[in-house]
């Protein structure tokens, strides 16, 4: 096979400004007035300029991840933010009102509660279905996809998912595992065999569900999209807008589990690295399609495994970067900024993930050493980060404000640097976050 | 060829090291012999563990390969050396209120537990009380608690808090990790060390079992 996504193409800078053209146009947002539309440009130059790493922005751009946090800040449950679709919106608009911060998180995370009831989802637990009507959801671990079955997996990424790791994460689709094989219907005869699952009643009710989820979802994105209107209109750019995740994550996250996937680097080392290979022309498509749709720039990954502690840089290097750097290049060459959230630490990994293309990406970071980060990465990407929520969850406004001007010193010079948290912000002290946003707006002004 | 499973284990290779405790075991070695070795293994990739040489995948699947070794070593077991060698210590650990995570959890009782320690798992989602009623009932020497959510780091420094008043706080030693778990919260929730891996929590356990034996 051809080797692909390996080398940055020649139209990948005019792309990306194409791409930042429409999303700093606003275009489609109701604007409340003009100063809101210009509100709005000015802050997305804000991002635009720290990303490109062509001039100092005129100040830092200041785009905590909100998290969970708007939900416990407006005093709704998870339940209630989950299933009722107004008290999800009203949370979001009293925390974006209040607060402030330069970006918008859209609530994409916070998804419909019944949704998940309705398929009979089997990968989390959330509010009032095993876990407290105050929790947030949480994932449940296990082996969903066999060491056996890396083949079958290689063979037909797709027709794996539907046909054996839907119907293990679904309840509702179990039905789908009678599903055909699609390449083999190509020719006349093929048709009635293929048609046999359709009239099967458990078959037609697996569709019969994803329909009436399809319906209750849209209902959903409705009331997202009159958020996102309402919020951005005053004149703030959403943060991220899409969402795509790295190969080895993917495997490694639902598919294998943290354990197996790291045993499977002894094990399975052939099958993993082909397995993962696989997955990455679907987690490009994912992230252009899903930005595409939001006419943002930017879709969210958020790297999990990779991290300095689950495995060592040559671990790294053989399993988990090469096919992340495939991502990462194939969104560059559309024209997409990947926004790669690093969750815990990759302290050293700062020399391998300086091989991105200047000014295309962001690392955003949690645990990881901002000062080297900055001399490091950040010679070719913008970096993000890192306030701790260990920080913003347990300390003192003053605390909290010495911590936001050392990082604004270190690795807010000269430009090239987003304000973020080091994750979503669920626990965090109301008056805590609000001191890191004030303080940080006024501090991180360049001229 | 003792030697060689302590080389095949520390190496990562499995199927040899499987190969070679079955050759072992059918020469009649004595099987707890042979599970000294796949220990000294253990400690060995421990230790290569805080030297940053290896990493989670090591230290998993060296586990992994004691159990395995463990239970084909089981069959050749004579009644009187069935018996358990003493535990080196007593652990009580749990994922605090508010959490259902059980990765890095289980990582610290699997890696616990093969390093000779007596472990009772509380599971997750613990309640204080339920950590309160296991110390006045195990008396345990340590108490780990692991949290991977920001949102329940409120509840293990409640769950301190109750242990604190049942007037059990004097009485263990209490280790706090997990992804959200760092100094800072330790001193927040006033626990006596945070481990920032699974090994840091098995060295925190065997310097206070010590202690207490």
């Amino acid at each position: 096979m051809k080797e692909r996504f390996l080398k940055v193409s020649p139209d990948a800078d005019q792309n990306q400004e194409k791409h930042f053209e429409t999303w700093l146009s606003g275009k489609g947002i109701p604007f409340v007035s003009v100063e809101a539309e210009e509100a709005y440009k000015a802050r997305a130059t804000l991002i635009k300029d720290a990303i490109q790493l062509k001039k100092k922005p005129r100040r830092i751009a200041i785009c905590p991840s909100a998290g969970f946090f708007p939900v416990q800040y407006a005093g709704v449950s998870m339940y209630d933010a989950m299933y009722d679709y107004n008290a999800l919106t009203q949370a979001w608009e009293k925390y974006c009102n209040d607060l402030t911060p330069d970006a918008y998180n859209a609530p994409m995370t916070i998804v419909p509660g019944s949704v998940l009831d309705i398929l009979d989802f089997k990968l989390c637990r959330w509010p009032g279905h095993g876990v407290s009507e105050q929790s947030e959801y949480q994932y449940v671990e296990k082996e969903y996809m066999k060491a056996d079955e890396y083949q079958d997996l290689i063979d037909d990424p797709t027709g794996f998912f539907m046909n054996t790791f839907f119907p293990r994460i679904f309840g509702a689709l179990k039905p789908l595992q009678k599903m055909p094989l699609l390449p083999p219907v190509n020719e006349i005869v093929c048709i009635p065999p293929a048609l046999f699952p359709f009239g099967d009643k458990e078959v037609q009710a697996a569709f019969s569900s994803l329909a009436k989820a399809g319906e209750e979802t849209i209902r959903w994105r409705d009331a997202v999209r009159r958020l996102n209107g309402s919020v951005m209109g005053k004149g703030y750019p959403a943060f991220s807008g899409g969402f795509t995740k790295a190969p080895f994550d993917v495997i490694g996250d639902t598919l294998r589990g943290t354990r197996e996937v790291l045993m499977d680097m002894y094990r399975h080392p052939d099958e993993l690295i082909e397995a993962c290979e696989r997955i990455t022309p679907f987690m490009i498509k994912a992230g252009v399609a899903s930005c595409m749709a939001t006419g943002h720039i930017m879709p969210f990954i958020p790297l999990h495994k990779g991290a300095d502690t689950f495995m060592s840089e040559e671990q790294f290097q053989k399993f988990y970067w090469p096919t992340l750097r495939k991502v990462i290049i194939g969104l560059v060459n559309e024209g997409m900024v990947p926004q790669l959230f690093v969750e815990g630490g990759y302290n050293q990994r700062l020399e391998v993930i300086s091989d991105v293309p200047k000014g295309k990406v962001v690392w955003w970071f949690d645990l990881t050493d901002m000062a080297r980060a900055k001399k490091t990465v950040g010679r070719v990407a913008c970096i993000a980060g890192n306030v701790p929520l260990s920080l913003l969850c347990t300390a003192t406004p003053d605390e909290v404000k010495a911590y936001c001007k050392e990082l604004i010193d270190v690795a807010g010079q000269d430009g090239g640097f987003i304000f973020s948290t080091g994750a979503g912000m669920q626990g965090a002290k109301a008056e805590n976050v609000s001191a890191m946003i004030e303080f940080s707006k006024d501090y991180g002004i360049y001229q | 060829m003792p030697n060689d499973l302590v080389d095949a284990m520390v190496k990562m290779r499995e199927a040899e090291a499987m190969e070679l405790a079955q050759k072992m075991l059918d020469a009649g070695e004595d099987p707890l012999q042979v599970l000294e070795r796949c220990r000294e293994a253990l400690e060995i990739v421990g230790k290569q563990f805080e030297a940053g040489k290896y990493f989670l995948p090591e230290l998993i699947l060296s586990g992994e390969m004691l159990k395995r070794i463990s239970k084909i070593a089981k069959p050749y077991m004579r009644k009187e050396s069935d018996k358990k060698t003493e535990a080196k210590g007593t652990v009580i650990i749990g994922s605090v209120k508010g959490d259902i995570h059980d990765i890095g959890k289980d990582i610290v009782v699997f890696l616990l537990d093969t390093n000779g320690f007596e472990v009772h798992d509380l599971g997750v989602d613990v309640p204080a009380e339920k950590f309160v009623e296991a110390i006045s009932q195990i008396q345990p020497a340590v108490v780990g608690m692991s949290a991977l959510l920001t949102t329940a780091l409120e509840s293990m420094k409640n769950t301190i808090d109750a242990i604190k008043n049942a007037g059990l706080r004097d009485r263990v030693k209490i280790m706090v990790g997990g992804g959200a778990v760092d100094e800072k919260v330790r001193k927040y929730a006033d626990a006596d060390a945070y481990g920032p891996d699974a090994v840091a929590a098995v060295n925190l356990s065997k310097e206070w079992a010590k202690v207490k034996g």
